[in-house]
């Protein structure tokens, strides 16, 4: 740690992963996000890894499948519709239990959409990140100093339980410049007995695989990944709480649009509103348990998000119908102003 | 040395991603305004979609900087067209500034106007920021500006120490990339023009020679909006 750069999100997260030991990046570009395959393509050359622009985004995430399949620390990143290209092999990935990492620097959508940034791929990514009974393990960084804890994090515990990660990041975080620290290189990848690495004539061949036509033997197959699934909800839940000690009004919002509640809670405790925010910043496993304990105290819940109203359906669950939980958003690539979101504080608060 | 513009110069800011040059193409255009001059403010970054100078159009308009932007500028389609309006911008007698954008990519569009630079007085800046990753080093700065010479079709005349941490920019920061400066510099072979200073630390740093104020900054949504509630 010490010395510290001016970088954009989308560089500092380029450099994180290449930090936590990552040689392996497929990509095709799209904007926001194109100063991730950038930086890659300058730097991925000289320290001897793999820069690969794919022909497509369905290329590059089976490019991803395999490398990972072999042992490899790999990744890819998109933006929105390019993460909907990638889906069929986020889902083959998930199914054959290999650790990897994607990247969605979301976009204005649906469809082709716009360029500027949105939140409104929260339910892609924690409820259907493809077909079939799956998770990703979603990270959801909201300054650029985030994005670097979290890149070399997202590696580990993808590896550790064998199901692959993805950074849910949007336009304001990948494009924005905040200054930050690295600390020190990672290990790199973990230790991996059932990679494809070649017996060597030792061992019996090792097999990855998503297709499994004995009904039965899926059904086991799924239900030991749900296991692996429970010990994540269990273990690996991140959150903010921030001036929620005392607060009879709480705010939820992750990523940048966090930021913006931010400031408008400082403004209204200026005004002398009791009210904290909550941000999840693993969208899954989702923080259930810390917003069910806050319905007991809290009054009322606010959810403000850059989409119209995907994440307050979680804490709708999670609040369990014991408080009221409100929802304000914008969408499109448009950017809420802490204005509004303060005017939505105050009518939560019966200040309007 | 120190900044100074004529009245009918342009002035070509380039550098590596980041490095500052739309803060200061605005911040000097806005100046330039106020003292009277004729100028115009040509957006060329045909790369970055976000945090450009066309988003300050209105707010220099205001000031009467004419404001030059690719025809898509902000538009939310990135499509790199070019304006007309840049050609007349160039041959107009006032003060011109061009904000290229990033690295040899943003300096390439640069190679269009290289031959209507060369015809009139102009001077072409490298802005550098020794708090960016890959031009954490006077070489990596140097060959930076090499590759923005080659792409863009023209020389460098100086370099501007633009070292900074965005808000987070401290009168210790600035005072100690001098050696960086000067080492940039001379393995450049290009005289160092300057030292970028935010108005905030303008005092502190009353002794830097040649300093280059900027007090115009592309600010994030949660910064300073919160005036008007």
């Amino acid at each position: 740690m010490g010395r510290k750069f001016l970088m954009k999100g989308n560089e500092a997260l380029a450099e994180a992963a290449l930090r936590a030991g990552c040689r392996h990046f497929f990509g095709y570009p799209i904007t926001p996000q194109t100063e991730v395959a950038a930086y890659m393509a300058k730097r991925m050359p000289k320290i001897g890894g793999t820069y690969l622009q794919a022909e497509s985004e369905v290329a590059a995430i089976n490019m991803v499948l395999g490398a990972a399949a072999a042992g490899a620390r790999a990744m890819t990143s998109s933006s929105s519709p390019g993460i909907s290209l990638k889906t069929e092999g986020i889902s083959y990935i998930a199914a054959s239990d290999l650790p990897a990492l994607i990247v969605n620097v979301m976009r204005g959508s649906p469809g082709l959409g716009g360029i500027q940034p949105s939140q409104a791929d929260y339910w892609q990514a924690t409820k259907a990140p493809g077909h079939g009974d799956a998770q990703l393990l979603v990270f959801a960084p909201s300054s650029v100093q985030e994005i670097v804890d979290l890149v070399g994090r997202a590696f580990d515990l993808s590896e550790q339980y064998r199901v692959p990660a993805m950074l849910l990041a949007d336009g304001m975080l990948g494009q924005m410049m905040e200054p930050v620290e690295f600390g020190p290189e990672a290990a790199g990848a973990q230790e991996k007995p059932w990679a494809l690495v070649g017996t060597k004539g030792k061992r019996p061949p090792n097999v990855v695989n998503s297709l499994h036509l004995q009904p039965a033997r899926l059904e086991e197959i799924v239900r030991e990944r749900f296991q692996r699934y429970e010990a994540i909800k269990k273990k690996e839940v991140l959150l903010e709480q921030y001036r929620m000690e005392d607060a009879r009004f709480a705010v939820a919002a992750y990523g940048a649009t966090a930021r913006i509640v931010k400031s408008a809670v400082d403004k209204a405790r200026e005004e002398g509103i009791p009210v904290g925010l909550i941000r999840p910043i693993t969208v899954w496993p989702f923080p259930e348990r810390e917003i069910a304990a806050a319905a007991g105290t809290v009054e009322q819940f606010l959810c403000v998000e850059m989409s119209m109203g995907q994440m307050v359906e979680d804490v709708r669950l999670a609040v369990n119908g014991r408080r009221p939980v409100a929802f304000y958003g914008r969408t499109g690539g448009v950017v809420p102003v802490p204005a509004e979101i303060l005017a939505e504080i105050r009518k939560m608060a019966g200040r309007a | 040395m120190g900044l100074e513009l004529l009245a009918d110069e342009a002035l070509v800011l380039t550098g590596h991603y980041g490095c500052g040059k739309t803060s200061l193409a605005v911040t000097m255009a806005a100046a330039l305004a106020k003292k009277g001059r004729a100028v115009s403010l040509i957006d060329l970054d045909i790369v970055n979609p976000y945090f450009r100078a066309a988003d300050f159009a209105k707010q220099l308009g205001g000031m009467g900087v004419s404001v030059v932007a690719p025809v898509y500028a902000g538009s939310g389609l990135d499509v790199p067209a070019l304006s007309a309006r840049v050609d007349a911008a160039l041959e107009s007698s006032g003060t011109v500034i061009l904000d290229a954008g990033g690295d040899d990519a943003g300096a390439a569009v640069l190679g269009r106007y290289a031959a209507k630079l060369m015809g009139r007085p102009h001077k072409m800046l490298y802005l550098f920021n020794s708090c960016r990753y890959l031009t954490s080093t006077p070489a990596a700065c140097v060959e930076t500006l090499k590759e923005i010479e080659r792409a863009a079709r023209l020389a460098a005349d100086g370099v501007l120490n633009s070292t900074n941490l965005g808000p987070e920019t401290t009168a210790a920061l600035v005072r100690g990339s001098a050696a960086f400066a000067e080492e940039t510099a001379r393995l450049a072979g290009l005289p160092l023009m300057g030292t970028v200073v935010p108005g905030r630390l303008w005092a502190a740093l009353a002794d830097v020679p040649d300093k280059v104020l900027l007090d115009m900054r592309v600010a994030l949504p949660w910064e300073g909006r919160l005036d008007n509630i």
